[in-house]
């Protein structure tokens, strides 16, 4: 049966849109040193190790955890590669949780990179396929009518995305590691912006940055006795891309996901239980749109905690105090910084961006098209 | 205490040259999927964690495995996870699933549609990207370097390789989803010109597409199901360097480590090794350290069907076939990743538990 | 290039090129900018071994490595191959070996290849860098090994600090459709629209599939499928990006043919963006015949038809 596991420490880089200063292994390496540092641990105390990464096409190297096998410290190790779409940050720690729970090692360390400076994302993602019908909208082309379903559904009123791009990227500018930080942006400012994908602005879109994330995390005899996060649940689950009759905005995979989620966490009202909540929200209106998916709302109700201000730190449940996927996107560790950062704040090492008292915190993640989910939920106490 | 887990299902597509199939393995998967769980006697809706293995190279696109989902028929949403590789670590990942009890069965699957590519070029992007791949050094010959060292040390001849070569491809007549078989006779392979001397033809497997899907279930679920399962008594992986140059290649120190830590081979009857060049049969089975009385690739292995990013989890199934079949009581699948046997898995299975 | 047959799915070339930028932080740049000065590095590890190409962090302890040293620019084959027919990208294109070269001062080897004939390779041969005439930075400064009796003059270095690498990576595959997609693909061809149905769930799916996504099985009746359908959902695309065809702004929608229960992406012009709507009734606007192909591409657009929306409970579960 599942053994208790905890997150010892956390670490990443700065991200920006070009870390031409480092190597990928230098990346991956800025985010680790600082997680081995945190978890007050060496090398020789990690016993495995697991890497995410999206797609090989962004950095041109296939399976790369195998050039980089010395600079993950995982020569002589087990390592596993864990690639899952957009939420593969997510699946990554939630791999390297498993190898805790299942009395397997005693510490392993989790990474997640990508340096989309290599390559060019929208290249990647949008190479001509024989017989497929050319994207003609680009990357955020595929979420924005979704968006608009939302907004057609639940009668959103226009401004809650720009609410939540101030909120994020005001946050992100309290975080010292985010790509963008900006304490001036206002309502204003982000409506004035350029309407991008129609109903989607320029300000309410994820920048593309070069970044990394890592985490050690530790069974019981290491975590005892220390400032940990404990992981009290973790869920998984995918649906297919495209089918008859599916649900685009508020699909089946991840509502699934979290009523397990919640269950596994013993948690029946998770607005009034969890302390803190980092959400994958790639584009603004994603809050409202995962409010509800998540259950912290009920259908066509999410937008209202937005306008309310309940997502603010200091609200009564802050959203992305990190700044979240808006201010920051290396998309490979896009999850895991969901995940490192709900642990941060049940360890009350969130500095800046700290929501006071944290004790109990979501960390989210999705990939694909809004098909494949990862989650958990971190206490600061042992379960 | 964790859940003892066991092979409980296995099949796998014949292995061809090149199927009208598309990169996303959909056309292959359906039946597999069909025959492992048939073999096993679960529904397809009981099937409680999903893993897969591929890799986005093999077919030139992001995101090739997303559209693979649709051969399970995902919907209601399922408990699934991917690994960028070959499906024997999906395997792993599903092995920790079913430990935690998170799960209490689980269907491992891989697809490679390596024709789509040229096969011994698209790997040189596995290669340290800085200082190797510009080079573009293809497997081929990178296998051949490893060749050569061990002739040069004595430690195999040209003869012992083309020896591997005609026992797989004389098991393999038994087998009639491999791509390769019949009766070879050693002389004339010797006698056959170099493709990246000093290997020929026969000394590599073939460019292969295929699939393959196992079934996994916990406890008392796996006796349930099937008479006999093929309980996984150990598994366990190692990589090393990705510096060729520091790595002793006329071994395998991670296979070494990876038997050791699965529980040693003490006892193991028959092992699958996943050698895609004949000198790493011979390698693998001095790291290993199996003696002669020790059945090598029954099945005729990789030499004679190569799907890539499944045939590592075929070995699993391979070596299970023989403990459900009753032919062995213990034995070891061996898969391999990377360049010149860079990662390597070790998975002992056992008939009794 | 498509091949076309009457029952063999249909396939294409699919080719992925990109040069991609590496940035090589210090110890690499180190390494790349010597090399630009005709020099060769290697890096000493934990275990006291002199490594090269230097690798960044140490194979025993994970440290960062920081201890180089100058290394050949002779050194011994420790094991070769035969490249008969050189592959595209690789150092030369006439017949050369590959090899393991261990360089003088360096205790583990590197791969290169080395531009020698064949009768002449044996391990332990003595050979020396050829210096590229055309550096470009990295590994590819060198051109190649050569032997170390016939080695020739060197040209001159072009000293540079090296901190990026370009790396052009090019593939070629063949990529191929379904047969169920080829049937549709088939159909486009003669304008016609095929959608198949699932044979569990009943479904149509337009483009049929090798596998219904909920069920897992093909799809298989036949339903021809009439050219127009409403919009369900889209966007105004106002983002001008690479490679695009059309002008901004124009409008990306969900276009739910009558009939079938998926929607697919398609392109809404002969009206201006700021009309579509979410129901809107629109049809299929047909490239001239002769531009025809496996392709929805023969659908140049579709436009408003004029009839009244769509009530939104006849779209909203496609939403």
């Amino acid at each position: 049966m599942k053994q208790p596991a905890a997150v010892l420490g956390t670490g990443q880089t700065h991200h920006r849109s070009k870390r031409l200063d480092v190597s990928m292994g230098g990346l991956c390496r800025e985010a680790i040193d600082r997680a081995l540092a945190d978890a007050e641990v060496d090398w020789s105390d990690i016993d495995a190790v697991v890497l995410g990464k999206a797609p090989d096409l962004f950095e041109g190297v296939m399976m790369p955890e195998l050039a980089l096998a010395d600079a993950l410290g995982a020569t002589g190790k087990p390592l596993l590669r864990v690639h899952t779409a957009g939420s593969v940050g997510g699946s990554t720690a939630l791999v390297a949780a498993s190898l805790v729970q299942a009395g397997v090692h005693r510490r392993v360390l989790a990474v997640a990179f990508e340096k989309q400076s290599e390559s060019n994302a929208m290249w990647a993602l949008s190479i001509g396929i024989p017989f497929s019908m050319p994207v003609h909208a680009g990357a955020g082309g595929y979420f924005a009518p979704h968006i608009r379903s939302y907004i057609r559904r639940s009668g959103a009123p226009e401004h809650v995305g720009a609410m939540v791009a101030v909120k994020d990227r005001r946050n992100g500018a309290l975080n010292q590691y985010a790509h963008l930080r900006q304490s001036d942006i206002t309502l204003e400012s982000v409506q004035a912006s350029a309407m991008l994908w129609d109903p989607v602005r320029y300000d309410e879109t994820c920048p593309s940055s070069d970044g990394a994330c890592a985490m050690v995390i530790g069974d019981a005899s290491t975590a005892g006795g220390r400032n940990a996060a404990w992981i009290h649940a973790t869920a998984m689950r995918t649906e297919p891309t495209m089918f008859a009759g599916r649900d685009h905005v508020n699909p089946q995979a991840g509502r699934d996901a979290a009523a397990a989620l919640w269950k596994e966490a013993g948690i029946t009202d998770p607005a009034a239980e969890v302390d803190a909540a980092e959400i994958y929200v790639p584009f603004s209106w994603f809050e409202p749109m995962w409010l509800e998916n998540l259950g912290f709302a009920d259908v066509g109700d999410g937008w209202k905690m937005t306008e309310a201000g309940d997502t603010a730190i200091g609200g009564r449940l802050p959203v992305n105090p990190s700044g979240g996927v808006l201010s920051s996107n290396p998309i490979g560790a896009s999850g895991m910084l969901r995940f490192a950062e709900a642990a941060m704040q049940v360890m009350g090492r969130a500095g800046d961006h700290q929501v006071d008292g944290a004790r109990t915190a979501l960390g989210h993640a999705y990939g694909g098209g809004s098909q494949f989910f990862a989650m958990w939920v971190v206490r600061s106490t042992k379960p | 205490m964790v859940n003892d887990v066991a092979v409980i299902g296995f099949a796998q597509s014949p292995s061809v040259p090149v199927t009208d199939g598309t990169t996303n393995g959909v056309e292959m998967l359906v039946p597999v999927f069909e025959r492992a769980l048939a073999q096993a006697g679960l529904p397809k809706s009981d099937v409680g964690f999903w893993c897969s293995g591929s890799s986005d190279y093999l077919a030139g696109r992001a995101f090739s495995f997303v559209a693979a989902v649709d051969a399970i028929g995902a919907f209601p949403p399922i408990h699934e996870s991917h690994i960028e590789g070959d499906a024997a670590w999906a395997l792993y990942e599903a092995w920790l699933k079913l430990r935690t009890g998170e799960a209490d069965t689980a269907l491992v699957y891989g697809f490679g549609k390596s024709s789509a590519g040229e096969l011994r070029r698209v790997l040189a992007l596995q290669t340290d990207p800085y200082t190797v791949a510009p080079l573009w050094p293809d497997a081929v010959s990178l296998a051949a370097l490893q060749a050569r060292l061990g002739l040069d040390a004595g430690l195999w001849s040209e003869r012992d390789m083309a020896e591997v070569a005609a026992r797989s491809r004389a098991d393999a007549t038994t087998n009639p989803l491999a791509q390769l078989s019949g009766k070879v006779d050693v002389e004339e392979l010797l006698g056959t010109e170099y493709v990246a001397d000093p290997l020929r033809v026969h000394d590599c497997a073939p460019v292969t597409d295929g699939a393959a899907a196992v079934v996994l279930a916990a406890g008392d679920r796996a006796r349930e199901l099937v008479g006999r399962p093929a309980w996984i008594s150990g598994i366990a992986h190692r990589v090393e360097s990705g510096s060729l140059g520091v790595r002793d290649l006329t071994t395998s120190v991670s296979t070494t480590a990876s038997a050791e830590a699965a529980g040693g081979v003490d006892g193991v009857e028959v092992a699958e090794l996943h050698a895609p060049f004949t000198h790493q049969e011979l390698l693998l089975r001095q790291a290993l350290g199996l003696g002669s009385s020790v059945r090598i690739n029954p099945s005729g292995g990789v030499l004679t069907g190569n799907p890539m990013f499944a045939a590592g989890l075929v070995r699993i199934g391979e070596a299970a076939g023989r403990v459900f079949d009753g032919s062995a009581g213990r034995v070891l699948a061996h898969a391999t990743s990377g360049p010149l046997l860079q990662h390597n898995l070790v998975c002992v299975l056992e008939g009794a538990r | 290039m498509t091949q076309v047959s009457d029952t063999e799915p249909l396939g294409a070339p699919l080719r992925i090129a990109f040069d991609y930028t590496r940035s090589l932080g210090p110890s690499l740049s180190r390494f790349a900018t010597a090399l630009r000065e005709h020099r060769v590095l290697g890096v000493r590890g934990s275990d006291g071994r002199v490594h090269t190409p230097p690798p960044e962090y140490d194979p025993v302890t994970a440290a960062l490595l920081t201890d180089f040293v100058d290394v050949g620019p002779g050194g011994e084959v420790v094991t070769w191959s035969w490249q008969p027919k050189p592959l595209d990208g690789q150092p030369l294109t006439r017949p050369f070996a590959w090899a393991l070269i261990r360089l003088d001062g360096a205790d583990t080897p590197m791969l290169h290849a080395v531009d020698a004939p064949r009768e002449a390779m044996r391990t332990g041969m003595r050979v020396r860098v050829r210096w590229s005439p055309e550096p470009t930075g990295g590994i590819r400064d060198i051109a190649c090994f050569e032997p170390e009796e016939s080695a020739g003059a060197s040209p001159t270095p072009d000293p540079a600090e090296v901190t990026m690498i370009t790396t052009p990576i090019e593939l070629a595959y063949w990529h191929t459709a379904s047969p169920e997609e080829s049937r549709f693909l088939r159909g486009i061809t003669e304008g016609r629209l095929l959608g198949q149905r699932c044979p569990v769930c009943g479904k149509v799916y337009i483009p049929p599939r090798g596998a219904c996504p909920v069920d897992g099985v093909p799809t298989t009746d036949e339903v021809a499928l009439p050219d127009r359908g409403t919009v369900t959902t889209f966007c105004v695309v106002n983002v001008p990006y690479l490679g695009q065809r059309l002008t901004p702004p124009y409008v990306a929608a969900y276009v739910l043919l009558d009939g079938a229960d998926i929607a697919f992406q398609h392109l809404i012009l002969e009206c201006p963006a700021d009309e579509v709507r979410m129901g809107m009734r629109v049809e299929a606007v047909w490239r001239p015949r002769e531009e025809w192909g496996p392709t929805l591409e023969n659908i140049d657009h579709f436009r408003p038809t004029g009839e009244p929306d769509a009530p939104y409970d006849v779209y909203a579960q496609h939403l």
